[in-house]
């Protein structure tokens, strides 16, 4: 039995924000129609309550929570060692629905910029208005950050923390990119 | 720079978050076709001055197709709207009239009128 190892073993950096690879994170690809009411239960039971999310929001309720990531595909957040569990539950709750729920925890990689300013690091790589009136807390995002294709949201509260999800392949490049936007007295001042 | 919305997740972002699909609103012809309409349809496009109805494709985003009417001279944005259409929407004409006034759609498609065409729309 080999030992489960995240994309970069908890890697972290502390520069103008803290940039940390989460570690062993739980994540389900969960697809289907949206109105159908079968699978947004399923959806909310495989998140431990979470309620479903708004359009490019995200719901979170304690360790689990539900990304609006298109129109007809959601990522569910989950203790790892209970991903493989929730995708054969949902999949178990939604036979003979048309939907897919995949277990793509080591697929991906997570990370999470922590602090005052985080905004401005995340802003230097991706083409989004991430001003604090633009996008907020539970706000959530697909798009590039350099040339990586990411989703990234806002959670409550402070400091200032943003989530971000990657492809496991470009793990390393990610957390450079970001270790580089947050490099010490690189951020604007008056943030 | 070019900034577009996508009508299936209503982000909005400039253009390096799209990928272009080319023309929009072609029409297969066949089957039967002559080699030259054929040909006309997998090969010719229109390259207009101005207004232009356009295939994007949020590939950084949602993944979802969609349509944009703009213009290729000032990169204005007249709307984006939803992919399974074969003509641009009522409420897109309406803006691109108030925003170009005196164009017409058959100026676009070539067609002297709607549905007469032989050669699937493929006129400059
Ligand atoms: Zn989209």
């Amino acid at each position: 039995m080999t030992k489960a190892r995240s994309a970069l073993n908890g890697a972290a950096r502390d520069g103008a924000v803290r940039i940390e690879e989460a570690g062993l994170q739980g994540m389900l690809t969960l697809r289907g129609d949206f109105e159908d009411a079968r699978f947004r239960a399923a959806a909310e039971a495989a998140a431990g309550g979470a309620p479903f999310p708004e359009r490019r929001r995200i719901s979170r309720k304690g360790e689990r929570a539900l990304l609006w990531m298109s129109p007809d595909e959601l990522l569910v957040l989950l203790p790892w060692a209970e991903a493989d569990a929730a995708a054969a539950e949902a999949a178990r709750a939604l036979d003979g629905v048309h939907h897919l729920a995949v277990n793509v925890s080591d697929a991906r990689a997570m990370f999470r910029i922590i602090g005052a300013g985080a905004r401005e690091a995340l802003a230097k790589g991706a083409p989004v208005d991430l001003s604090r009136q633009a996008f907020g807390p539970g706000d959530l995002r697909r798009t590039r950050m350099g040339q990586l294709a990411v989703a990234f949201w806002q959670e409550d509260g402070e400091p200032e923390t943003f989530g971000l999800i990657c492809f496991r392949s470009v793990a390393q490049y990610a957390f450079d990119a970001l270790c580089v936007a947050a490099r010490e007295d690189s951020l604007p001042r008056a943030l | 720079m070019l900034q577009l919305t996508c009508p299936c997740c209503g982000a909005t972002g400039e253009e390096t978050e799209f990928h272009p699909g080319g023309e929009a609103h072609l029409r297969r012809v066949g089957p039967g076709a002559s080699d030259e309409a054929f040909a006309g349809y997998m090969f010719t496009r229109k390259n207009p001055k101005g207004v232009h109805f356009e295939r994007w494709r949020h590939v950084y985003g949602c993944g979802k197709w969609f349509h944009v009417a703009r213009c290729t001279a000032t990169l204005e944005v007249f709307g984006s709207y939803r992919a399974d259409v074969t003509a641009p929407p009522p409420e897109i004409l309406a803006r691109i009239a108030q925003r170009r006034p005196g164009w017409r759609l058959e100026d676009w498609t070539g067609e002297s009128a709607p549905g007469e065409d032989v050669d699937g729309g493929q006129g400059a």
